[in-house]
């Protein structure tokens, strides 16, 4: 088969496709194929730009370049295509794109898949949809403002004649079009959208009702080892000896490797142990459990979280660096009628996705293949070229299915790992996890203490606002001496305090970091946003108003958010404000639209209440209400969650749905259950006996409402959690009049008398 | 060598007779359908059926499958047209979908036993089943769409 590549790389486009000042990995281009070339053209493909190709059977391929771990993304980014081509979506294929920087931006985090790429994928579409028209014409010898693309087929308008796409890729394929560069892309009208809003099932669907679907996990190569890897228990220790002697014993073992670690700050790399070599799991498990190891448990070896988190508490109490400054807070608190504090704290959480780290590699003399579910793809790829010292070009990142990610899987630690051993053991390998191993050496979300001071007003009215925020941040997992949070760590919820406030102070104080801090859905928007909304009932509750008409009076008039006049550095998620500006009516809008739809202010039973909570993060703007009941015993119930977002365009709305109910779920274990606490060094929890996450028995009415909205796409996949857990804790001081400031809630404070 | 009967079919496994099921069906018969979630029958995510009962394939030794009927979700129907399925697939259940297959013959086991199951009997046999996405509001409304047209 010829392929009609693109033989010509050129700079990313310029002018109409480059208009959302996008990095795009799209490029365009032909040429006129010479005769003999064209004489094989019967079977030419037709590929216009990088995340599409289009074969003479009309079979329209797509390359799904963000990695799916159970947002829908795999199938939303394509229909976007699809319905810009005006493709038949029985007749697109979806494959999925190794890591490639020329698919632009892999790394999928910070709920920014649709928003970068909505608009690339448009215009890959309405590109491609155009050169089809432009190659009909010339079949035909008509002007191609005479043909329109219609459900696979080039139809001229004037006559009715048609062409199938099939037909038209192939003449596409042997033609020389003008180039993109120069076209003026026209873009469907929304009411002749065929794909975007509708709520299309995802592609894996089937697969995964019947077991068929490939995660990383599933992956197995002919001659593929197992290995299972014990690491130091303690984040910056390495093994001294061992002896594997009873290890080697164990039927099913081949041999035993050692990793060196990697001194800490350990980043994407890993943290070094000694494997176990077998030819099935179970016996690299077994046999791991035979390992006689002498650890040096380095400088961590005694870092207890709870010493820790009363050093976090004792830093919020003191100032901090300054992260936002607006008029006199120290005045307006010094005035003001009534002076209210407040500490808020949260734990570490672990990921724990359903599917463990894992990945296959392949290393021979020459090259390294790699199959792994991984949210990074061009990370896992470079990070397994430098641990190898191959040219990148040698090193390819397949990347299957995941099976959930939640930040965990956007560091390729367990990738590494899994390369280097295969090139030590000349075989490919698989790593595989242990559920105790995804726990205990994690990459965790900070631990957060947080202390806020409000200065209250006889009317009710806030004067003054302080809050500082200590944690650990996540850029020591990369560099050393890191103790302070980054712009981008404290626009989650700190610098963005959208409420209607003359007076504002921001500070961030210093954290030490002792293990490995990461990206966790929702990142510091989860602490944040607990303090904040907690913080706004508290006050609502002081000055003896309904919370939800507290919240309508402290977001105030409709505005946007000026950080120039806060003296913010607002990195706003990397996208631009204009844009994406913080928009308080955005907020308002889903208050109001969740108090409408919800029961909020109907009267309820005795230690039965009912809490709200609004934030915006990720570019959308998100809120909540969540209406518990607590037993005499302290355990709380949770009936009815309700929830209205704003996310601008809605590409799927059965997955964004679906993201929110998700993220619920989600709220709830970071409320109820899930705490990760450290002593000695070693994480204290092993697995869900003892490291908890709702279960089915917990899960709430959980009803999502969606603002109609034309706005650029903003985030899905993170924006749901964070109101969760104030809205939980704030309904919870409605049914007890007990108010919870630690996560997670402990049952036995909440005991009825 | 151990001889189980899986999805209608004798196999022979050779491996050591207290491997867990689990293993044996993944990295010894290559059914990768049956997920590994937690190794401590804690999650679910490795449920098989055994005589038609759910057990977690990850603490059940190969050697307490011989003689047994075993079923795993490539068993469970020859192309996804099991009732379950069906209704996983009408209510778009699955997010990430791993541990779904899990949560499918948990859900199938107690259709069989509990054709019409109430809102206690559903969340008593699905919660030793977690979903870290967050799916079980469509799983209870699936199985419960299985109920009421059975």
């Amino acid at each position: 088969m010829t392929k009609i590549v693109n033989l010509s790389r050129r700079d990313v486009l310029t002018g109409s496709l480059a208009a959302g000042g996008l990095v795009l990995g799209l490029y365009v281009g032909f040429r006129k194929l010479p005769v003999a070339e064209a004489a094989t053209a019967e079977a030419a493909t037709f590929e216009p730009n990088v995340y599409l190709t289009i074969d003479g059977t009309g079979l329209v391929t797509i390359v799904a370049h963000r990695s799916e771990m159970g947002t829908g993304i795999k199938t939303g980014l394509p229909m976007v295509l699809a319905d810009e081509l005006e493709a038949d979506w029985t007749r697109v294929k979806i494959v999925q794109a190794h890591g490639d920087p020329k698919y632009g931006d892999q790394n999928t985090d910070g709920s920014r898949s649709m928003r970068q790429f909505y608009q690339p994928m448009r215009e890959a579409g309405a590109a491609a949809r155009q050169m089809l028209e432009t190659a009909a014409a010339h079949v035909w010898g008509v002007n191609a403002e005479e043909c329109r693309a219609r459900d696979h087929t080039i139809v001229h308008v004037p006559t009715g004649r048609q062409l199938p796409f099939g037909d038209a890729a192939r003449a596409a394929a042997t033609l020389e079009i003008p180039s993109t560069d120069h076209m003026e892309l026209g873009f469907k009208p929304a009411n002749e959208r065929r794909y975007v809003g509708k709520p299309i099932p995802i592609v894996d669907l089937h697969d995964i009702v019947q077991g068929k679907a490939i995660y990383g996990i599933d992956v197995v190569l002919p001659g593929m080892k197992h290995a299972s890897i014990e690491r130091c228990p303690v984040y910056g220790g390495k093994a001294v000896s061992f002896d594997a002697t009873e290890t080697l014993k164990v039927p099913g073992v081949e041999q035993v490797v050692e990793i060196p670690a990697t001194p800490i700050p350990s980043g994407f790399y890993p943290l070094g142990g000694i494997a176990v070599i077998a030819s099935n799991t179970w016996s690299a498990q077994q046999g791991r459990q035979k390992l006689k190891i002498t650890w040096d448990f380095g400088p961590n070896a005694s870092h207890d979280s709870n010493t820790y988190r009363t050093q976090l508490e004792a830093t919020a109490q003191q100032p901090g660096q300054v992260v936002r400054r607006e008029g006199d807070v120290d005045a307006a608190l010094a005035s003001a009628k009534q002076r209210m504090t407040a500490d808020y704290f949260v734990p570490h959480y672990a990921h724990a996705p359903m599917e463990v780290p894992n990945a296959v590699a392949n290393v021979t003399a020459e090259r390294c293949d790699i199959w792994a579910p991984t949210q990074f793809p061009q990370a896992s790829r470079t990070t397994a070229a430098e641990v190898l010292g191959l040219p990148i070009e040698q090193v390819t990142v397949n990347v299957t299915l995941l099976g959930g990610g939640f930040g965990r899987k956007s560091k390729p630690d367990y990738v590494a790992e899994a390369a280097l051993l295969s090139r030590q053991v000349h075989a490919p390998v698989k790593v595989t996890w242990t559920r105790e191993d995804e726990i205990q050496h994690d990459y965790y979300h900070a631990i957060c203490a947080q202390h806020l001071e409000a200065g209250l007003e006889a009317d009710g009215r806030v004067s003054g606002w302080l809050h500082r925020t200590v944690f650990p941040p996540i850029e020591a997992t990369f560099q050393p001496d890191v103790t302070y949070g980054s712009a981008g760590e404290l626009q989650q919820g700190v610098t963005d305090m959208p409420y209607a406030i003359a007076s504002v102070r921001c500070e961030n104080g210093p954290a030490a970091n002792h293990v490995r801090i990461g990206w966790y859905r929702s990142v510091y928007n989860v602490p944040h946003a607990f303090a904040v909304c907690s913080f706004a009932d508290e006050l609502a509750h002081a000055a003896r108003m309904d919370p939800v008409e507290y919240l309508r009076q402290l977001l105030g008039e409709p505005r946007k958010l000026d950080f120039d006049a806060m003296h913010v550095d607002y990195p706003n998620y990397g996208a631009s404000l204009d844009m994406y500006p913080v928009d308080t009516g955005r907020l308002r809008g889903v208050l109001d639209l969740v108090v409408s739809n919800s029961d909020w202010g109907r009267p309820l039973p005795a230690r039965q209440g009912r809490g709200v909570a609004v934030h915006r993060s990720f570019l959308t703007y998100v809120a909540a209400i969540v209406h518990v009941v607590v037993g005499d015993d302290g355990q709380v119930a949770i009936p009815r969650v309700d929830i209205a977002l704003d996310c601008g365009l809605i590409v799927n709305p059965d997955r964004v749905r679906a993201q929110f109910e998700g993220a619920v779920i989600m709220g709830i274990s970071n409320t109820l259950y899930s705490n990760i606490t450290i002593k000695q060094g070693r994480i204290e929890q092993t697995n869900f006996s003892d490291y908890l996450v709702a279960r089915t028995d917990i899960t709430p009415d959980t009803r999502v409402y969606f603002v109609e909205s034309s706005a650029p796409p903003g985030g899905v996949g993170e924006p749901g959690v964070p109101p969760i857990a104030p809205a939980i804790c704030n309904a919870v001081f409605a049914a007890t009049g007990k108010r919870i400031r630690a996560l997670p809630i402990d049952p036995a404070q909440l005991k009825s008398a | 060598m151990t001889t189980i009967r899986i999805n209608g079919i004798d196999r022979k496994v050779d491996g050591d007779p207290q491997m867990p099921l689990l293993w044996a069906i993944r990295d010894i018969l290559g059914l990768t359908g049956t997920k590994f979630g937690c190794g401590i029958g804690a999650c679910g995510a490795c449920t098989v059926h055994m005589d038609d009962q759910a057990v977690r394939s990850c603490i059940t030794p190969l050697s307490a499958a011989e003689g047994h009927e075993i079923v795993t979700i490539e068993g469970l129907s020859p192309d996804g047209t099991h009732p379950v399925q069906r209704a996983w697939q009408t209510s778009n259940v699955p997010q990430c979908g791993y541990c779904q297959p899990g949560q499918i013959m948990q859900a199938a086991a107690l259709l069989k036993e509990t054709p019409k199951p109430n809102d206690q009997q559903i969340v008593d046999a699905m919660s030793g089943n977690i979903c870290r996405c967050g799916t079980y509001q469509r799983i209870r409304a699936a199985i419960k769409s299985v109920a009421e047209s059975t």
